[in-house]
């Protein structure tokens, strides 16, 4: 209810800025539409395929948040996924299909998982604020793959800065008569386990508790806090980094930069419209993804910008934000990502 | 020999100085307001968002003369923390989603802004503040005419520092301020209006962040591009952090990281065969060690973020 509300909000915030700066909403909203659900091929080789990796950012997100840590550097953490994912799958050839598949992706979780390990430490021994470190390492993972397309994974023919495309035998095979990858199966069975876990393990209902009240956790002597914090922030940074891996080996099929639109931050969105819920992710992952290749089309055939569809996301985070402080429901499990040291 | 290396070398520190400074104060204005924020309480993450609109804002301000600019982007950083001061201050609700959400929306409204400009074939470029030599100082030989010989704006952004300073710990207001981050239930009970401080504080981190991406584009830059702050607003937050809470500590923590992001100028002058991206990555890296180092005796102020 209040997630249709703030999507209702956002999209008219979006209408009114256009009809200001002088272009028809209506068209360019019909245009969305289209982009994003106008036909099957819009659906499933557009929409959801770019719904894949904010679903399972998402997810991971909301996995962290839920115990009390804000990781916004998943963006960074898909990258590393990302190019974990491209030099292994570039060096696949000739190997045992479902290998060639599998070794690449696991190198992506690995590599997030990695990705955020410094920050990580830095939080739970160090007390450093997770929100900031995560975020540094964003810019580094951007200069990496910068440094990884024009250097050791350029393309053989050395032109374009951009990598080799993987092989053809270690790509995800699509789904009957789509171009959407296998993952989003994967996407759909790891939301309902984290549902699982979260909602009916003690495990999670100590991370849960851990993340509603830290010291409370740690007074009742059963819940070891810093321990479900790394494994908060770890697993997020997997997540994202598998998200990284499968945008290589089911989509692009290499690596290039600014291969993520922003996945990381439009994911914080995700999980917050779906208040945390990891089944609801699903839903808000695809609704997100609709207004991204919405705005994709909005921008071939209205020519306005793609990138307003960021102001949307920021008006649905902040009427989510403002309808729970109205019913006075805060997020209990907000208590401790802001500086509890 | 020796004789025709030393003044080059000479020559390439002095310009490394020079940078050096050029590139830390637009992080030095961010991270001041960031400071007077966070000394009242308020963790604020939607500075990058103020920085961008500020740059944004300078170009489309200049039109009317640069002090127009430099004034209209002080303005747009404090239209967007009025945002965050109704939502997350009176509202309640949380500040490092609101801060995220308002980076979100500046990134989204001046993208979308600055791609409509390319489209209608407009350049949003503008004339920077023209380099301005100090009295005396400017005439020390080699550090002169590099060092101090840097726009106006780059000279007030150090003004702002004994400024902030004695706003801060010299003033009533600044006692309450301090108080607001220390203890909010305390300072209400002395009678201290706390969320009309902390609307204070955060309209001047607005204020600041707008500055920062103004200072950004009028005395370095001097064109905007989507997404050019690239970060320096969450670096501001960093050190911040690294400046501990204070004044003196932030200048000389952002000095550092312009110092550390000169370097990439200094050494591809030098001609080193090493991969420029190295360089952008190094002083986000020494930030995330050098927080490191601050941890858990850190000062920063009790009630942040609450």
């Amino acid at each position: 209810m209040q997630g249709a509300m703030a999507l209702i909000a956002g999209l008219s915030v979006l209408a009114v800025g256009l009809e200001l700066a002088g272009f028809d909403a209506g068209l360019a909203l019909g245009a969305m539409w289209r982009g994003a659900f106008g036909s099957w091929y819009a659906l499933t080789s557009a929409t959801l395929v770019r719904a894949i990796p904010l679903i399972l950012i998402g997810l991971g997100i909301s996995f962290a948040f839920r115990a009390g840590v804000f990781n916004i550097g998943a963006e960074g953490q898909f990258y590393a996924g990302a190019i974990a994912a491209t030099w292994l799958g570039v060096q696949t050839q000739g190997w045992f299909a479902p290998l060639a598949i599998t070794v690449p992706l696991a190198g992506a979780i690995v590599a997030g998982g990695l990705w955020i390990a410094v920050p990580t430490w830095l939080r739970v021994r160090l007390g450093v604020l997770e929100v900031i470190s995560t975020l540094l390492l964003n810019f580094v993972a951007e200069a990496l793959v910068s440094l990884m397309v024009q250097g050791p994974l350029q393309e053989a023919r050395g032109v374009y800065p951009q990598s080799d495309p993987i092989a053809t035998h270690a790509r995800l095979p699509f789904l009957p008569g789509t171009r959407l990858h296998v993952g989003f199966l994967l996407v759909l069975l790891l939301s309902l386990a984290l549902a699982f876990v979260l909602g009916r393990t003690l495990w999670g209902f100590r991370l849960r508790a851990a993340g509603a009240n830290p010291t409370a956790a740690w007074v009742s002597g059963r819940i070891a806090v810093p321990r479900l914090l790394v494994v908060a922030l770890v697993g997020s940074g997997m997540m994202a980094g598998l998200a990284g891996g499968m945008e290589i080996s089911g989509v692009t099929f290499a690596l290039y930069q600014n291969l993520s639109p922003g996945y990381g931050f439009t994911a914080i969105a995700v999980a917050l419209l779906a208040r945390l819920n990891p089944l609801v992710v699903i839903l808000t992952g695809v609704l997100f993804a609709a207004l991204e290749t919405g705005a994709s089309a909005m921008q071939r055939e209205a020519a306005i910008p793609a990138a307003s569809v960021f102001v949307v996301e920021a008006v649905v985070i902040i009427v989510v934000l403002l309808t729970e402080s109205f019913t006075r429901r805060a997020f209990a499990t907000r208590s401790t990502a802001a500086g509890t040291a | 020999m020796t004789e025709a290396i030393e003044p080059t070398l000479l020559v390439l520190l002095t310009g490394f100085l020079a940078s050096a400074i050029r590139v830390a104060s637009p992080l030095l204005i961010a991270a001041l307001g960031e400071m007077v924020g966070e000394r009242a309480g308020v963790i604020n993450l939607g500075l990058e968002g103020a920085m961008l609109s500020g740059a944004l804002a300078a170009v489309l301000g200049s039109q009317w003369g640069p002090w127009t600019g430099v004034a209209i982007s002080v303005l747009a950083g404090t239209c967007l923390m009025l945002i965050f001061a109704a939502v997350s201050i009176w509202f309640g609700a949380d500040q490092i989603i609101t801060g995220t959400a308002l980076t979100l929306a500046a990134l989204g409204l001046t993208g979308a802004v600055s791609a409509r400009a390319h489209a209608g074939g407009t350049t949003l470029s503008v004339d920077t503040f023209p380099p301005v030599s100090l009295p005396l100082l400017g005439r020390i030989p080699l550090l002169g005419p590099t060092v101090f010989q840097q726009s106006i704006l780059v000279y007030l952004t150090f003004l702002l520092v004994p400024v902030v300073a004695y706003l801060m710990y010299r003033t009533q207001w600044g006692l309450r301020l301090r108080a607001c981050g220390e203890s909010p239930q305390a300072a209400q009970a002395a009678g201290v209006r706390v969320r009309g401080v902390r609307t204070a504080a955060i309209l001047i981190s607005g204020a600041c962040g707008g500055l920062a991406g103004g200072t950004l584009v009028l005395a370095q830059v001097g064109t905007f591009a989507e997404r050019m702050t690239a970060g320096r607003g969450f670096v501001a937050i960093a050190i911040v952090i690294l400046g501990r809470w204070h004044p003196l500590g932030v200048m000389i923590a952002a000095l550092t990281f312009g110092g550390l992001s000169a370097l990439q100028f200094f050494f591809q002058a030098l001609d080193l065969k090493v991969p420029y991206q190295l360089f952008l990555m190094l002083p986000y890296i020494l930030t995330l060690f050098a927080l490191a180092g601050t941890g858990k005796t850190s000062a920063a102020p009790a009630a942040l973020g609450r």
